[in-house]
């Protein structure tokens, strides 16, 4: 078995052996959807509507947002990195491979969600599963990026809470996930714009629902397209193996950059 | 030197000017060393001296300020990936993830390297029973032969080991001095940082002594003991203590002391001085107990350059 597969073996594990990621993974995600699935059903119907597709965007920012920074914060932290780098770990392992296997993870419960839903909630029938499977790769892509961004960056795993909580938040208040964007008064739906959460689901709404939005989706999937890329380029670039500084040109706050995309969408929009 | 051989006079490390700073602090100022293949080079010296700084630039860890560094022919800091391949590393303090098994990191790291997974390694380190274990359940001891058999796993020719029997008990440290000396008559390359001068003595072929950043000697531990004072102790006991008692005077000794009922002499002349107490016995008529002579040692000659201290 050559390394790089060894290595997505052991991440695929540690996903399910490891407590703090088996709850980020499933436990959350799927408790979540359960309860919101009995709660908002009586609270408010319309969610019904967007279930499978908000529920799949909070599995996303679950595993990859919540699951993801502080593995690599601890692991650069205790030392793991360095004993890779001298064992001939690449970098771009340590970066993907924990986002490839955290992705499989979501796309087990996103399938539970989307096979479920119907049944137990009333939820809509997926209308186009490839769409689903499109969006779904894309949005995971473009989250996870953000999420190993966020790892990379901070320089504890306090910091790197700090940091999901910036984007988790706002995501599930203003992104559409229990309240459509288009319902939000104009200065939030404007705000959330910038979230990966508000393009995910106008994307699944669109293309895997069938529904009509505001926004092109294929629009929305551009967006979080750049947005993962620009994130990942900015983690390659922003890695250190260690706890010491990286130098100017590797300084932190260049990280600001992978909501470049996301602006760019919101100015463009109007 | 040519790419993944061992270098003129079959040099498999040199080490050119190697300077490194740390802000304004110079933690390793312009030293020179070769290692031959298959030699076993002990670096000696107390905290801070350099010995880490060292090693983590032959490991391609840190970019060295200025100097010329080569293993194999490959230089760490530009050709990190086919330095790997011939180097195997025990950091001085490095970790696995808490839930990695021990034979799963044998094979994570094994397949890296593109080598099949040496289970026999982890018998001889004593870690067989151990192989379902889970890194967290590991002992401090057990964490380390774990470090030092993945280092080992895929048969590099030279090994850089840092404080590598630090937090071993007894056993393990034989087991891993036998593995040291097993792969070195197969022809491994060893660089050992440590600050137990009793391994250096043992394992080292040759020692070179770190002070504030600047290689102060270098030698056969023999070469190094034999170049200090040399002065050999003679421990003598007798019935009646009357070497104690009466502190007379032996020729040739340079300090006496008084411990335990023995006297202790640092002697030039060491047969000179045991003649001397000998006969200073018999006229005295007391019977002896005991005799000791004991040669200068590598730990004596690293005090005695050190002086007695840290560095800093």
């Amino acid at each position: 078995m050559s390394g790089f597969l060894s290595h997505v073996s052991y991440e695929f594990h540690a996903g399910i052996r490891n407590r703090a990621l088996l709850l980020m993974n499933y436990l959350f995600p799927l408790g979540l959807y359960l309860i919101l699935g009995g709660l908002m059903a009586r609270l408010n119907p319309p969610f019904i509507e967007t279930m499978i597709p908000a529920m799949i965007v909070i599995a996303i920012l679950s595993g990859a947002l919540l699951g993801l920074p502080s593995p690599l914060v601890a692991a650069r932290e205790a030392g793991i990195f360095r004993s890779y780098r001298v064992n001939g770990v690449p970098a771009l392992s340590i970066l993907s491979v924990p986002t490839l296997t955290t992705v499989a993870h979501t796309a087990v419960v996103a399938v539970i969600i989307a096979l479920t839903a119907p049944t137990l909630f009333g939820a809509p029938v997926t209308h186009s599963w490839g769409d689903l499977i499109l969006v779904f790769g894309v949005t995971a892509f473009a989250v996870a990026g953000l999420g190993t961004l966020i790892g990379v960056i901070s320089s504890t795993p306090s910091a790197a809470i700090l940091w999901q909580q910036l984007v988790f938040l706002p995501s599930m208040m203003i992104g559409g996930l229990m309240v459509p964007s288009e319902m939000l008064p104009e200065p939030f739906g404007r705000i959330g714009r910038l979230l990966p959460a508000t393009h995910a689901m106008n994307a699944f709404t669109g293309l895997a629902q069938g529904r009509a939005t505001t926004v092109q989706p294929f629009a929305s999937l551009a967006v979080l397209l750049a947005g993962g890329v620009v994130a990942f380029v900015l983690a390659a670039w922003l890695f250190r193996w260690d706890s010491s500084p990286a130098g100017r040109w590797r300084h932190p706050a260049l990280a600001l950059l992978a909501l470049v995309p996301y602006a760019v969408a919101l100015i463009l929009a109007g | 030197m040519e790419i993944g051989r061992p270098g003129q006079n079959g040099e498999a490390v040199r080490v050119v000017g190697l300077c490194k700073r740390y802000g304004g602090d110079v933690a390793v100022d312009s030293i020179d060393f070769a290692v031959r293949q298959g030699e076993i080079f002990g670096l000696l010296g107390p905290n801070g001296a350099g010995k880490t700084t060292t090693l983590e630039c032959l490991e391609g860890l840190r970019e060295p300020d200025a100097g010329t560094l080569r293993i194999m022919g490959i230089d760490p800091v530009r050709d990190s990936r086919k330095l790997r391949n011939v180097t195997g590393v025990q950091l001085q303090t490095s970790a696995l993830p808490d839930s990695m098994c021990v034979d799963e990191a044998l094979r994570f790291f094994s397949s890296y390297h593109g080598v099949m997974p040496d289970y026999g390694l982890l018998e001889r380190l004593g870690l067989a029973e151990k192989r379902r274990a889970q890194y967290r359940s590991l002992s401090t001891g057990q964490k380390r032969r774990l470090t030092l058999a993945l280092a080992l796993a895929h048969g590099p020719t030279v090994v850089l080991l840092d404080e590598p029997t630090a937090g071993l008990d007894v056993g393990s440290r034989i087991a891993l001095h036998a593995v040291i000396q097993e792969l070195r008559s197969a022809g491994t390359t060893f660089i050992l940082a440590t600050h137990d001068m009793a391994e250096a003595e043992k394992l080292a072929d040759r020692v070179a002594i770190l002070l504030r950043g600047k290689l102060v000697v270098s030698g056969t531990p023999r070469e190094l003991t034999a170049a200090g004072r040399g002065l050999t102790k003679i421990s003598v006991r007798s019935e009646r203590a009357t070497l104690v008692q009466s502190g007379v005077a032996l020729p040739a000794v340079e300090r006496t002391a008084f411990q335990d009922e023995y006297a202790v002499y640092y002697s030039q002349k060491p047969g000179q001085t045991v003649t001397a107490a000998i006969a200073q016995l018999e006229a005295s008529d007391d019977p002896l107990v005991d005799l000791r002579v004991e040669r200068p040692s590598l730990e004596e000659r690293f005090l005695e350059l050190t002086g007695k201290g840290d560095s800093r």
